[in-house]
């Protein structure tokens, strides 16, 4: 097995087996979304329309909330100083760890989305479209988070220190998730503009977050 | 049979073993008979045929509420009288509390739709049992994120007793938030007095559900019980030493 | 092969913690690294791992292999023990032959080494303080690296594994290895001495 694929599989095993398991994130996602409508009052059209913006919420705090543990569980076991002394590069290693967090953290997600959308009375074409924004930006969410998570991996404090890095660099993604799914349910706006420049965000995550990560990851060693 | 012989897990696995087949068998009994009463009991002159979900779905929300005063009263038997079997009893019903839960919002959200036009309304007594089902799920993850049994039985006692304590308080708070934005639940079992012709098939699928209960928990208690041995056999063949 | 350190320096949280440091080792040969709590062991192991920078100085390897960096070419065993107790045994020691890299051996052969083979699926949660350092010195067996970087080897270690790990370190440098460790206690063979901080 080459070395990405022994880390990927390596963190999807953890994330499936410690504490409540990979759907921990999947319960907080659902718990969050329940908790909005008794902050709004159960009117259903007033929960329609706002529909794709509480998803996407409960989106990114579920995402941020099992971030916190990318890279510390590594720095306290001493894993991380052999993934640096490995030869494979630090940002593809990086890259794999954020990879194997999205599909155990962030893909369970998507998956529920339609469940939610049920209780918030969302209708098939509002699902999808939330759906496939959250598919799209989900991964962005992961590669942007782990920067602000390499940042925090030697604090103590790293959780909320972590939110309050990570939330402003999220800011587009949530708008432009948030601005495709309206689209797609009410229109004037076409579907496809917000999409794809929320595509563009995510690839370029993709390329920024290793980099950034590995760069704070090596710093915060010593 | 005092609880002190049951105390005793290997006692415990003996008199299980020999008693789940006819528990089983009573239970799969119950159920047909009730089904079949179900089945046959005349239609609401409002809902139709509808109304015939609510065999499934009262009894379910019952023993949803059911299975979480059995697992305070294994939280009380864990954190006072220290009974040995209590955090199995209490672990063991987690998941299947939960699938009652599951099974009651489900039908409830296929009851109400023909009212509705939606799967879900923001109904008072549904959302209690979606929150009790949220506290369901945690308290099984809460079980799941400690390693060692023993000390996981003490944090799920806690929350458990706690839960108990706030469910109430939770009924009272979504029943006051649900009449501030919209008039009375449309979710009716017929009122205050139940026609007779509904009132047997409900009870029988509620004892046939309570059986059921008490069937899957003791085999669930059983499988606990086993899995712990596992777990005891294997740290002790990572203590040995090799050649 | 010769590691090799001139002038070495080292700060860390704004104190110096040594200077001038010259050391040398050649393959087949073990420098032991001594010195009172404090003096910069692990520090200057980290430093030769490349996990902390030079404050000054500088540190080379002569032979080895051309493309890779010193890093590359070392084991490094620390305080920690790099194990994921959720993984069995197994699972934890075939993550890292796949991840390191370089020439890797069987997991199952090197946890017989270490005389952890009747453990080999068993949840690492259930391993000893003892038994977590001997499945990290069965990585150093399951991937090899000529260079060997041992931060108090033996911590943990009853007598037995003491002399099993000085038999295996033993076997490394008549492999051509290099090894450099710090220690309080005597590694068990022929090793010059490296001493920091204090008098001889």
């Amino acid at each position: 097995m080459t070395a990405l694929a022994a880390l990927i599989r390596r963190d999807i095993q953890i994330a499936l087996r410690v504490g409540g398991g990979a759907l921990i994130g999947v319960l907080f996602f659902l718990t969050v979304v329940v908790l909005m409508p008794f902050a709004v009052g159960p009117d259903l059209a007033l929960l329609t329309r706002l529909g794709p913006a509480l998803l996407w919420l409960g989106a990114l705090l579920a995402s941020l909330l099992t971030l916190d543990r990318l890279f510390t569980a590594d720095h306290e076991d001493g894993s991380l100083d052999l993934i640096v002394m490995s030869r494979t590069p630090l940002e593809l290693a990086c890259a794999a760890k954020a990879l194997a967090h999205w599909l155990a953290a962030g893909l369970p997600l998507v998956i529920a989305t339609p469940v939610l959308g049920l209780l918030l009375n969302l209708d098939a074409t509002a699902t999808s479209a939330v759906a496939l924004t959250l598919l799209v930006g989900t991964p962005a969410l992961t590669f942007t988070g782990m920067i602000g998570a390499a940042l925090a991996v030697t604090l103590h404090r790293g959780g909320l220190l972590l939110a309050v890095l990570v939330l402003p660099l999220s800011i587009p993604l949530l708008i432009f998730g948030v601005a495709a799914s309206q689209a797609a349910i009410s229109g004037p706006l076409s579907f496809g503009a917000p999409f794809s420049i929320l595509c563009a965000l995510s690839l370029a995550s993709f390329v920024i977050g290793p980099f950034a990560a590995a760069a704070s990851l090596r710093h915060g060693l010593d | 049979m005092t609880l002190t012989d049951l105390a005793n897990p290997t006692r415990f696995l003996t008199l299980t073993g020999r008693l789940l087949p006819w528990l089983a068998a009573s239970t799969a009994l119950l159920l047909l008979i009730g089904l079949y009463q179900s089945a046959v009991a005349p239609d609401d002159y409002q809902q139709g045929a509808t109304v015939k979900i609510m065999f499934i779905h009262v009894p379910n929300a019952w023993l949803s509420m059911f299975v979480w005063g059995v697992m305070s009263l294994a939280a009380l038997g864990t954190l006072v009288w220290r009974h040995p079997l209590a955090d199995v009893a209490a672990k063991a019903a987690a998941p299947i509390g939960a699938s009652f839960t599951f099974l009651a919002l489900v039908t409830g959200s296929l009851w109400g739709r023909p009212m509705w036009g939606t799967y879900w309304e923001w109904d008072a007594r549904l959302t209690s049992v979606l929150i009790l089902f949220l506290m369901y799920l945690g308290l099984i993850a809460l079980w799941r994120a400690v390693e060692d049994p023993s000390r996981a039985a003490r944090a799920a006692a806690i929350l458990t007793l706690v839960g108990a304590i706030n469910l109430p308080i939770i009924k009272f708070s979504v029943d006051w938030w649900n009449t501030l934005h919209q008039p009375a639940s449309v979710m009716r079992i017929g009122g205050p007095s139940l026609d007779r012709a509904f009132l047997i098939p409900l009870l029988l699928m509620a004892l046939a559900f309570s059986l059921l209960f008490l069937t899957l928990h003791l085999a669930a208690m059983r499988n606990e019980i086993l899995r712990r041995r596992v777990r005891a056999l294997q740290m002790m063949q990572a203590s040995q030493r090799s050649a | 092969m010769r590691l090799s350190g001139r002038g070495v320096r080292c700060v860390r949280g704004g104190r110096e913690i040594f200077s001038g440091l010259d050391f040398e080792a050649s393959s087949g040969e073990a420098l032991a690294v001594t010195g009172p709590n404090g003096s910069g062991k692990t520090s200057l192991l980290r430093l030769i791992a490349g996990l902390l920078t030079m404050a000054g100085g500088s540190v080379d390897l002569d032979g080895g292999e051309a493309e890779l960096t010193l890093a590359e070419q070392a084991h490094y065993l620390g305080h920690r023990d790099a194990l994921k107790p959720a993984l069995s045994v197994l699972e934890n020691l075939a993550f890292w032959r796949d991840f390191l890299g370089g020439a890797a051996f069987d997991a199952a052969e090197s946890l017989a080494a270490v005389g952890l083979d009747h453990a080999g699926h068993l949840p690492a949660a259930y391993l000893s303080a003892g038994q977590r350092r001997r499945l990290s010195i069965a990585r150093l067996l399951a991937v090899r690296r000529p260079i060997w970087l041992l931060d108090e080897p033996t911590n943990a270690l009853d007598t037995a594994g003491q002399a099993l790990f000085a038999a295996l370190m033993r076997d490394h440098l008549a492999r051509g290895g290099l090894i450099v460790a710090a220690t309080h206690a005597p590694l068990g063979l022929v090793a010059r001495e490296l001493r920091i901080g204090g008098p001889s």
